[in-house]
């Protein structure tokens, strides 16, 4: 890798080999993108899959291959150079786009276009204790491969921070049976993700299953005992014993080689509904990328950055499709889901601005769905273990169809049976 | 060597080997066969690895759990008698299983 390519050779370089970037370089080649592309990524491991971290694989249901995307043959056959354990430092780039990366190794890689599919990195808790062995985050596989590997030496778990990755490791850690503890500073779970009633069912269901959530709660410091965890102090001068830790408090996109190279970046870096960047010919993708709103009928201006698989898929295809010159604009439903133990969390589009809710509840079936309406539109619904709900709302979304809210609320109605498209309206 | 034999909505074929163990979309994707999105990963959330099983080999594959069973209801393209979503079907020893993929995954 310190071995320059000729600049001829150059073609597409993808910094970043996530699902972003995985997607990107599958894309191109899928709409016949002839040029080299260089898939690069700064981790020792083959582009892999994020979401089951923390929870199948955490488990012990899947294995570390089953996280691999693509056999080594795949990407041979389809001419994508992939790089592992490289980091870029720094960025030479001209105007046309082109340019040279320079990486910690040494390594001087030229291109002929960049796209930056780089992520974000967990945010830092600034706390006393929290250098102590033991005090973990969980963001990419070695964070992983770290939590699991000390799991089974571990009985008292506590989890600071009441999102997505909170409480689905903690959900995890408490079906393999240690003691978890998860704490929140807000006074509810998930409270930028869900709604409230989703928010309070989770809560039910989580204690329920034998996880003691704290809420509003205010970490103090982690104690030590010798040179390891021992427990969280908070605020009020509880100690909870821990002998594992776990801050799962947000993520930072990384957007410190865009800055570096003079693209407008504002959390995140500010792409176009062909996700080009300010400098109209890099790419950005994924966590990272600061974007239009996708959202069929989301207000002129609006921008959103998602932290989701189903952006990086369908962004990626849009960069793609802006890359070969066949610009495509970003439209579509976002979703997301969350298996958290044996519950199953799917979200259907952006409750944001909701003015009412329809509760669709089913305790017998365990199944619960939040519809959200804005205006009298369905905008948006959070369904635990409701597929079918999930399904019926995201299409009705994308058709831009109605389901009436006052007969959404009987749960032995089905959504699909009572939607009405606009044709029929 | 389990063999899957996936054939797109025009006909065309391809054989995959395929590794006990794995399922049958995770054989697709790795392998770059298109017609399967399987965009969650195989944790049963999206509906885009829907694939329709030969009749014949349909009868010799495990029943299907209830949320399978949902998440097809919402599947692109309309699910018929042999529908699967394939993330749910692991490879066995000696499978040699066929199946077709829809025009569309989402």
């Amino acid at each position: 890798m310190s071995t320059p390519v000729s600049d001829n050779a150059a073609g597409l370089l993808i910094i970043g080999s996530s699902q972003a970037g995985v997607q990107l370089a599958v894309s191109l080649r899928a709409l016949g993108y002839e040029p080299p592309i260089t898939l690069l990524g700064d981790e020792n491991h083959r582009p892999y899959q994020r979401p089951a971290l923390s929870k199948e694989f955490l488990q012990g249901a899947i294995t570390k291959e089953s996280l691999i995307y693509r056999t080594q043959d795949y990407w041979d056959e389809h001419r994508i150079r992939v790089v592992r354990n490289e980091r870029i430092i720094r960025i030479d780039k001209r105007d046309d786009g082109s340019g040279v990366a320079h990486s910690m190794s040494g390594a001087e890689i030229p291109f002929d276009r960049l796209a930056l599919t780089v992520g974000a990195r967990a945010r830092r808790l600034l706390l006393e204790g929290v250098d102590l062995p033991g005090v973990l985050y969980l963001r990419n596989a070695d964070d992983a491969l770290e939590l699991k590997a000390r799991v089974p030496m571990v009985k008292d778990v506590v989890v600071i921070g009441g999102g997505f990755i909170g409480i689905e490791a903690a959900a995890s850690l408490n079906k393999m049976g240690r003691t978890v503890t998860l704490l929140e500073a807000g006074p509810r779970l998930v409270g930028r993700a869900v709604g409230e009633e989703t928010s309070a069912y989770l809560l039910a269901h989580h204690r329920e299953h034998g996880v003691d959530v704290v809420l509003d709660a205010e970490v103090r410091r982690i104690v030590g005992a010798g040179d390891r965890v021992a427990g969280v102090e908070l605020a009020d001068g509880r100690v909870i014993t821990a002998d594992l830790v776990l801050i799962g408090v947000g993520v930072i996109p990384n957007t410190e080689l865009a800055e570096s190279i003079g693209l407008a970046c504002d959390n995140g870096i500010r792409v176009d509904e062909h996700a080009l960047a300010s400098d109209g010919v890099t790419v950005a993708v994924g966590d990272v990328a600061n974007l239009p709103n996708p959202v069929p009928g989301a207000p002129v201006g609006d921008r959103i950055r998602f932290e989701s698989v189903n952006n990086a898929v369908e962004q990626a295809k849009v960069a793609a499709y802006a890359i070969v010159g066949r610009p495509e604009e970003y439209a579509g439903v976002p979703w997301f889901w969350s298996n958290q133990a044996d519950l199953k969390l799917q979200i259907a589009g952006l409750s944001a601005g909701h003015d009412r809710t329809v509760v669709r509840s089913d305790p017998a079936k365990g199944k619960h769905s939040v519809l959200y309406y804005r205006g009298g539109a369905i905008i948006a619904a959070d369904c635990v273990n409701a597929p079918l709900d999930f399904m019926a709302v995201k299409a009705a979304i994308a058709a831009g169809a109605a389901i009436p809210a006052d007969e959404a609320a009987d749960p032995a109605v089905q959504l699909k049976a009572i939607t009405i498209t606009r044709e029929q309206s | 060597m389990p063999t899957i034999t996936y054939t797109d909505a025009t006909g065309a074929a391809r054989s995959v080997e395929a590794t006990v163990g794995d399922s049958v979309m995770e054989t697709a994707v790795r392998n770059g066969v298109p017609g399967i999105v399987a965009e969650c990963g195989g944790s049963l959330s999206c509906a885009t690895c829907h694939v329709f099983v030969d009749a014949d080999d349909f009868a010799s594959l495990p029943a299907m759990e209830e949320m399978e069973d949902e998440m097809l209801w919402g599947a692109a393209v309309d699910r018929q008698d042999t529908s699967r979503l394939c993330c749910q079907i692991k490879v066995t020893d000696g499978m040699d299983l066929h199946v077709t993929t829809p025009e569309t995954q989402v």
